[in-house]
């Protein structure tokens, strides 16, 4: 009960009309950077932090958590509209969420995302109010063995993600992986398939394959196709808003979606991408309509979307109990507090009540400002769909450039986003899933350090993880998500011979 | 008016000019400071600091930040070397993670080839064990460390950095073999805390600021810092004082291009001395809780060059480095 009371000295905090103001200031800078592929919150942070070194603590803070969850907003906008995932994070929306918004429909799909997004972040910030004290104590006891056991279950769910055809999907799948052995070696620190050259030392950028694969790659293929046949786009085809249907449809993946991105959030090495992911394949399949999905299937954006909020919201879990930054705006955050003096940590919510419950409180806020911004917007995002093709395309590509040199200023950066793009390119034209290649590039290198910590740490001994309960039970599920569609299909083999 | 007094009057103008300009030449720089690494981590934040407080009491007009990230520094080293010879407005970010860096990553581009102006800050290295250890010194971990250095398990930063060089030091002033250290290099953002505090590892080792707020909460032991002596802010007596032999600092500091002249040297390095001495600067140390180490000039390039002797040695002890 204590927590509401404070929750609502929180919210006296936030409400002042100074702090409102510069909630609202977070979530529209968010919200645009959000949309540019490449500058992510992080950066934005990290530009804003002398400048309000001068204003009230409370008032920046405010400001920052705003554009935290603007950024989570803006990345899904262009995913679903032109198909470049603004930050890794978005990547599963674009596959479900650009089919929806090509077949017309761009209109439900940005609003099941604005919404299911509300409705996560509100949950998990609920979560974050009254759970964060005993979550943290789970997180922590996460181990290298428990954290390679959860990248197991995901490589096992990621085959949702192959379309129709596992041997393409397997071939995208490891040429992501490859790609993640890149650079130096975390835990020997000698570099692998760098061939000397000093910018790939740091592995490959995420954000680098997504934009390249995504973007680059879609602009190239309908060039490609233009002179076959001109693709006639139209923005809206049926109701610009959400039907009933498409309510029905929606709000159990928005719950499944939070009840997988916040815990996953709050890990210390968890993550935005891996819920996402789980989301996608849960969705697709618990669908009803399976034959929806890979031409745009409203629970695939309604899923990952609120996944992707509310892991957003966990990850503030570690950091102001633990001061344990998980993600790069984590740390940014991290750093704004510093500067104020404030230490993250165990003592925070002792010391600063008014300033860590006033930060939770404006998360409502921007939560619902971001909803009350969005949903207008909609109508005009989607007519971005009637600019004719050439130069919605020649957009794209200037933007993803931009976004990317922004990122990394560096000539090597933008021939892999060239040869990237051409990459997508041809697998689009041969039919290959894209997906699972930034997928591999992601889960990757996690997967492998985290069992070579786990190793290291147990002098070499496999059997460490079966021992940690976490990890036990985790292979068990990624065993029996695995073997379960076999036993199935061999079952009804079964049942059609006996009858 | 005759012609000759107009030209006087210009003259006199033009004088008045110039004399201006020059007082006020020192306040002119405009400088660009680049960090090499992505907006948010130490560097950045040292480079975002100087820029606040350079232009704040009025020691350049104008400052510049840039980003290049990447390689521990080994590709913003390369660019300040290759693209700003001779420039005198240009200062890099640098410390003593790009030392190793350099090593590791077998760079064509070294220290020595850029102009050292000055260390600023300097931040020790704090050696953590969990609550509920049965270490409770820097000589129960010296102990178990030469039992058997294999089983003692560290958490800290990124293979080759100062945390892995400083868990090296420890085991060879304990008598072990650094070579056999079970070191578990973590990616930052708190993986390794994280580690330390669900009791993964044996003992845990980065800077002090990472590790604070959770020994003031009681969550983690504190065996020591590598300072000479007991700083001001802790309660332990250093390692070096508890009779482990390990002294090293992570410690960040300024250089310039190659190729610069000498008056161009003087000036950055008199605007850079104005820095350190400014009532701004030292605001920005202790909000950060950055400790102050400043050394200039000749004295800064000595400790510099006895820094990368001793970092070779460490990192090609434990295999990082091929002599």
């Amino acid at each position: 009960m204590e927590a509401f009371y404070s929750l609502a000295n929180g919210l006296t905090v936030a409400i002042q009309p100074m702090n409102l103001l510069f909630a609202l200031i977070g979530v529209l800078l968010g919200t645009a950077v959000g949309v540019l592929p490449g500058i992510g919150p992080a950066l934005t942070v990290a530009l804003l932090l002398p400048i309000t070194f001068k204003l009230d603590p409370a008032g920046s803070i405010i400001m920052f958590a705003g554009i935290y969850y603007g950024g989570m907003y803006g990345g899904s906008t262009t995913a679903i509209l032109i198909n470049t995932p603004g930050e890794s994070a978005s990547m599963a929306t674009a596959l479900e969420g650009n089919k929806m918004a090509k077949a017309g429909r761009g209109g439900p799909a940005l609003a099941t995302s604005a919404i299911g997004s509300f409705v996560a972040g509100t949950i998990a910030t609920l979560g974050l109010t009254f759970l964060a004290p005993y979550l943290v104590d789970i997180a922590v006891s996460f181990g290298p063995e428990d954290y390679f056991a959860l990248m197991c279950v995901a490589f096992v769910t990621v085959s949702a993600t192959f379309g129709d055809s596992p041997v393409r999907g397997l071939t995208s799948l490891f040429i992501g992986l490859t790609l993640g052995l890149v650079g130096i070696d975390i835990l020997s620190g000698q570099s692998r398939l760098s061939f000397g050259i000093p910018e790939l030392y740091d592995n490959i950028e995420v954000t680098t394959l997504a934009v390249g694969l995504f973007a680059i790659g879609e602009a190239l293929y309908v060039a490609s196709r233009r002179h076959i046949q001109e693709e006639k786009l139209e923005p809206v085809r049926g109701s610009l808003w959400m039907t009933k249907e498409d309510w029905k449809r929606s709000w159990k993946p928005w719950l499944r979606g939070t009840a997988f991105g916040f815990p996953i959030g709050a890990l210390p090495a968890g993550g935005a991408e891996i819920p996402t992911f789980l989301s996608y394949s849960t969705e697709r399949r618990l669908t009803k309509h399976p034959e929806e999905f890979g031409h745009g299937a409203i629970e695939g954006v309604a899923g990952p979307e609120a996944a992707n909020n509310a892991s957003a919201a966990g990850t503030l879990v570690p950091l102001l109990t633990l001061g344990l930054p998980t993600s790069a705006t984590a740390a940014m955050l991290l750093a704004g507090f510093q500067q104020y003096g404030l230490n993250p940590g165990p003592l925070l919510f002792a010391d600063q009540p008014n300033l860590v419950w006033g930060l939770i409180a404006s998360l409502f806020i921007a939560n619902a400002m971001l909803l009350v911004l969005n949903l207008p917007l909609v109508g005009l995002w989607v007519r971005l769909l009637a600019i004719p093709q050439p130069w919605l395309y020649a957009g794209i590509l200037v933007f993803a450039t931009i976004g990317t040199i922004a990122a990394n200023p560096s000539p090597v950066e933008l021939i892999m986003l060239t040869v990237f793009g051409v990459l997508g390119f041809l697998m689009r034209r041969f039919d290959f899933p894209i997906a699972p290649v930034v997928v591999g590039l992601i889960l990757g290198p996690i997967a492998e350090s985290q069992l070579r910590r786990a190793l290291s740490i147990s002098l070499g001994d496999p059997m460490v993880l079966l021992q940690s309960p976490i990890s036990a039970t985790l292979l068990a599920i990624a065993l029996i998500a695995l073997v379960l569609p076999f036993v199935m299909k061999g079952m009804g083999r079964f049942k059609a011979v006996e009858d | 008016m005759s012609q000759f007094r107009k030209s006087l009057w210009r003259g006199a103008l033009a004088a008045a000019a110039v004399a201006g300009f020059v007082t006020s030449a020192a306040a002119q720089m405009e400088l660009k400071i680049m960090a090499p690494a992505a907006p948010g981590g130490g560097w950045d934040q040292t480079a975002r600091s100087m820029q606040q407080a350079f232009t704040q009491a009025g020691i350049a007009k104008s400052v510049q930040v840039t980003n290049v990230p990447g390689a521990g520094g080994s590709i913003g080293i390369a660019q300040l070397v290759n693209n700003s010879k001779g420039d005198g407005n240009q200062l890099m970010v640098m410390g003593y993670v790009m030392v190793g860096a350099l090593l590791t990553n077998k760079s064509p581009i070294t220290l020595d080839q850029t102009t050292p102006i000055a260390r600023l800050t300097t931040e020790y290295e704090a050696i953590v064990v969990p609550a509920d250890s049965p270490i409770k010194n820097a000589k129960d971990l010296a102990a178990a460390i030469k039992a058997d250095p294999a089983k003692v398990t560290w958490a800290g930063g990124s293979a080759g950095g100062v945390d892995h060089i400083a868990a090296a030091l420890f085991a060879k002033a304990a008598g072990a073999d650094p070579t056999k250290i079970n070191y578990i290099p973590f990616s930052g953002g708190g993986e390794a805390l994280a580690a330390i505090l669900g009791g993964k590892v044996t003992a845990g080792i980065s800077g002090y600021g990472e590790f604070e707020s959770q020994v003031k909460a009681g969550k983690l032991r504190l065996i020591g810092l590598t300072s000479a002596t007991k700083t001001a802010n802790v309660d332990v007596p250093s390692i070096k004082e508890q009779g482990i032999d390990l002294e090293i600092a992570n410690w960040r500091a300024v250089v310039a291009p190659p190729g610069i002249s000498a008056d161009q040297k003087k000036a950055l390095t008199e605007a850079v001395d104005k820095l350190a001495k400014s009532k701004e600067w030292q605001e920005i140390l202790k909000a950060k809780g950055w400790e102050d180490a400043y050394v200039s000039g000749d004295a800064f390039t000595k400790i510099l060059n006895d820094e990368i002797a001793r970092t070779k040695e460490v990192l090609t002890a434990v295999g990082l480095v091929k002599s």
